[in-house]
């Protein structure tokens, strides 16, 4: 290896951008290393950690001594801290998991054991107290199990504000960069992307989530299969942030928590998931699936408003067939390692796992503590937030904070341009989106679209015609102009 | 904080024509509130003719009908605030709003709130399949084609046969898009009959009725998405599946109200129209709120909000002056079956007799039908119509109506053979 090349070995390359990659990235930032990360899409955060429950789950159901466990207590307790570092909404609402039958009372006894085993602190509820927790329930309830730990936090911020901290503390970041080809050198990896530019690396990280089995594949290993399991939800308007509290869960059964309700990190409902084999890219929903889920919602609660839905979306989860996290480096290639299989309660275990990894590779590489770490990112500032009178004292400096772009969800101009702005900012319609929610609300983005589409154009100094909603060929536009005749 | 005797908000057909209205009726402090940098809403983007019939019997586009009541509300020095977004709205009639000068309040005796409607979305109607780019409301592709003179697609399917879809498959065709055809689940079209001969039939544009858009495919981009005929209970009928390859799904699927900040003022919803319930002043729940236009319930032809809003004007002002006499009797008002909505639900009677307009929509296509206003015990009206259909909004004028001994109010629309 020739200096030149020495210069641009990385320390380690991380192949995806979820929520795992992007805390691992955080994490490793506390030391000094050369780290990039390679996202094979426009934004970070557009797979599982984009479409999922948003459930910071409290760690009572894993099986004790798994992995899931262990990473989703210790991320769970993470959260209250690491949420302000990284100013993401995040709310303890606390679940409740509900039983309709004897069976599923002895399901609970069961799943409280768990969760002290797991050193998790749950309650049995009887039906009076639950329902004096929660008067829409289903009066058909024969109790629940409460979890108070139980939280929400907008998987969007998290994700997207793991990247940001990490590259405000020295990481790299290049999206629409799809890895094909990892080769084994004596001293290191060099990873290809698809339009064969390479990058070598002393360690490489695969924390490709749905795609985590390729990506192990390419240096020759096959000991997981990624078998994903679909997940449809119906969002439903912020119609009344009382009508339900906690978070609502089914007995879970073999093949997962069943179907929830639960309020967002942004008081919208979420109602579902479905859990069926799919495709790894199928995120169609259909009508069937939809209407079971809301058939069981009904049960759960009867007076649930579904007038009050706004959109329907699924979402993939990495289920593998091995029945646990897989968080390892691998023993014929020393120096990868992978992080995959991630699925539920990967949202709540994220922050542990990253920090978890990012030890595993201080150790290998003997890392220094990068001793200009922050751990803070710059504050989003929002009227909701800040109250009118500070507010206002922002509105005096910059008058484009006083410029409401979105009705719906209540953004300002002065938002959107310091969401492109920063570090993983925002260049797409959805990017913005995802950061300071205009397009989350009950008009699904027809009043703002268009105007959002304008300030990315005039802000990252392009056509209108190439912004894009979300991954590239997404262009809002197709015509360069109305009425040209030459495309 | 400022007080005002009236706030208006929306600068739009309704909160224009209101403003003009309240002012012509001794209203001197009052001010509009449009979020847009400019007066006019939407009819800023509805650049094709078919405006004003009714009202200024001559067709206008929708900007020149927006012209006509900003250079009223000019003429008489009504004061607006552009790019002023309304955030919340109290019971005690606290207007917060906010623009680049800050947060702002406004103590008002009496509100009237026309902030018009919002396009219901896929989401909304639970269209299955993937999520490409390439859907849009018609509204949007409109706002896209008009406003910032860019088309949105080339080869265009339109869902929905609601009149801005109608609008927008000719603008389309005009611009050089190609419209491969209209899908309406209904039986019947949902948008006037003159926007079905001139932007389909005059471009040979197909109309299936009784059919919907039942999958959509693409990952990024929209290709192409699946249509199916439909059951009297509007399912798909397995083995009608035509699969049509396009760019672009527009969707023209019904208009709301945007009530939802009324609603969280405490203002009773009208579950059927999805606006705010009213009496015959077009006054809420809640004492001098008044509502009006397409966000109290969707109108056909912009005439008829101007109408609508003249009177909430005009009761707004002899409210704040206080001409408005006792409430001697209150009446609340049904409606037969087949009537989807009607407008006022209730009335407060002041007068021996009273002139009451009385808007509503039928479910479903009527030949001949004769409405009557009744209660229990004796017919108040009567008046023979033909041609009721869904799409069209009825408005029947009632003079001298004497419910001083009346509880409730009937309005039954009969179907004759």
């Amino acid at each position: 290896m020739n200096k030149e090349e020495k210069q641009k070995l990385y320390d380690v390359i991380i192949i995806g951008g979820g929520v795992i990659g992007c805390s691992i990235a955080r994490y490793l930032s506390r030391f000094n290393l050369k780290l990039l990360l390679l996202e094979k899409h426009n934004d970070v955060g557009d797979e599982a950690s984009g479409a999922n429950s948003g459930i910071v789950h409290s760690g009572y159901d894993p099986l004790p001594g798994t992995k899931k466990a262990y990473f989703n207590v210790r991320g769970n307790k993470m959260f209250d801290e690491v949420v302000k570092e990284l100013d993401v909404s995040f709310k303890r609402i606390g679940s409740l998991t509900l039983s309709f039958s004897d069976e599923d009372d002895k399901t609970l006894l069961e799943l409280k054991k768990r969760g002290d085993e797991n050193g998790v602190e749950t309650k049995i509820l009887s039906k009076e107290e639950t329902l004096k927790l929660e008067p829409n329930l289903s009066k058909e309830i024969h109790g629940a199990l409460f979890a108070s730990s139980a939280g929400i936090v907008s998987p969007f911020a998290l994700t997207n504000n793991l990247m940001e901290n990490a590259l405000d503390n020295g990481a790299e970041l290049l999206l629409n960069t799809e890895v094909t080809k990892i080769k084994k050198k004596v001293e290191f990896y060099r990873v290809f992307e698809k339009n064969g530019l390479f990058f070598d690396t002393k360690l490489v990280v695969n924390a490709a989530g749905l795609y985590s089995d390729k990506i192990q594949n390419l240096v020759g290993e096959s000991d997981f299969k990624i078998t994903p399991r679909k997940g449809e939800y119906f969002v439903l308007d912020h119609f009344d942030n009382n009508f339900i509290k906690h978070t609502i869960f089914m007995c879970p059964t073999k093949v997962g928590k069943g179907v929830l309700i639960s309020q967002t990190a942004s008081g919208n409902y979420l109602v579902g998931p479905s859990n069926d084999e799919c495709a790894v890219d199928d995120v169609s929903t259909d009508s069937l699936t939809l209407s079971e889920i809301k058939k069981t919602a009904l049960k759960i609660c009867p007076s649930l408003p579904f007038e009050e839905t706004i959109r329907e979306f699924s979402g993939i989860r990495p289920n593998s067939d091995i029945d646990d996290f897989i968080i390892k480096e691998s023993e014929k290639n020393p120096g990868f390692y992978t992080v995959g299989g991630i699925m539920s309660p990967g949202l709540a275990s994220s922050l542990a796992i990253g920090e978890y990894v990012s030890e595993l590779i201080e150790k290998k590489l003997n890392l220094e503590i990068n001793k200009n770490f922050n751990q803070y990112i710059r504050k989003h500032l929002s009227l909701a937030k800040l109250g009118e009178e500070k507010y206002n004292e922002l509105i005096k400096e910059d008058p484009r904070y006083g410029h409401m772009v979105c009705r719906c969800e209540k953004v300002s101009e002065g938002q959107i341009l310091d969401a492109i702005h920063r570090n993983s900012g925002a260049r797409t319609i959805k990017g913005v989106k995802k950061r300071v929610r205009p397009g989350f609300g009950k008009c699904q983005g027809t009043f703002c679209e268009a105007g959002i589409a304008q300030i990315l154009a005039r802000e990252l100094k392009v056509d209108l015609s190439e912004i894009c909603y979300s991954d590239l060929g997404t262009n809002v536009l197709l015509k360069a102009h109305k009425g040209s005749e030459n495309d | 904080m400022i007080k005002k005797d009236l706030v208006i908000i929306g600068g739009g057909s309704a909160g224009l024509a209101s403003a003009v209205s309240a002012f012509d009726n001794g209203i001197r402090d009052l001010i509009i509130l449009e979020r847009n940098p400019e007066l006019g809403g939407i009819l800023n983007q509805c650049i094709h003719p078919g405006f004003g019939l009714h009202h200024f019997h001559e067709e206008l586009t929708g900007p020149e009908y927006a012209d006509r009541y900003i250079n009223e509300v000019k003429k008489r020095n009504i004061p607006y605030l552009l790019n002023s977004q309304v955030l919340n709205i109290t019971k005690g009639k606290i207007v917060t709003f906010i623009n680049e000068n800050g947060v702002q309040k406004f103590e008002a005796k009496a509100i009237i709130f026309a902030a018009g409607c919002n396009e219901r979305t896929r989401g909304q109607i639970l269209t299955p399949g993937y999520r490409p780019k390439g859907v849009y409301t018609a509204g949007l592709a409109q706002k896209y084609l008009n406003i910032y003179g860019r088309l949105v697609g080339k080869n265009v399917y339109i869902l929905g046969s609601g009149d801005i879809g109608l609008i927008m498959a000719r603008r389309m065709t005009l611009e050089g898009a190609k419209v491969l055809g209209v899908s309406e689940i209904m039986p019947y079209s949902n948008g006037l009959k003159r926007n079905i001969a001139q932007c389909l039939e005059d471009f040979n544009i197909p109309l299936r009725l009784s059919n919907t858009v039942t999958n959509i495919f693409g990952r990024d981009r929209l290709e192409a998405i699946e249509i199916s005929d439909v059951d009297e209970k509007l399912q798909p009928i397995k083995g009608t599946e035509k699969i049509i390859k396009c760019d672009t799904l527009l969707l023209s699927v019904g208009l709301y109200p945007f009530n939802s900040m009324l609603k969280n003022a405490g203002c009773v919803v009208n579950k059927e129209s999805k606006g705010s319930l009213v009496d015959q002043n077009l006054e809420t729940s809640i004492e001098g709120i008044f509502s009006t236009g397409n966000v109290l319930h969707v109108h056909d032809l912009v005439d008829f909000v101007s109408e609508e809003s003249e009177r909430a004007g005009t009761n707004a002002a002899k409210y704040i002056l206080n001409k408005l006499s006792e409430v001697k009797n209150i009446v609340n008002v049904s409606h037969s079956k087949n009537v989807s909505y009607l407008i006022p639900s209730i009335i407060k009677v002041r007068e021996e007799n009273e002139n009451i307009i009385f808007s509503f929509r039928v479910r479903k296509n009527i030949k001949k039908a004769t409405i009557i206003l009744k209660n229990p015990a004796k017919v108040h009206y009567s008046v023979k119509k033909i041609n009721l259909l869904p799409a069209e909004m009825i408005k029947i004028n009632v003079k001298n109506l004497n419910l001083l001994d009346c509880n409730e109010l009937s309005l039954e629309v009969i179907e004759d053979e």
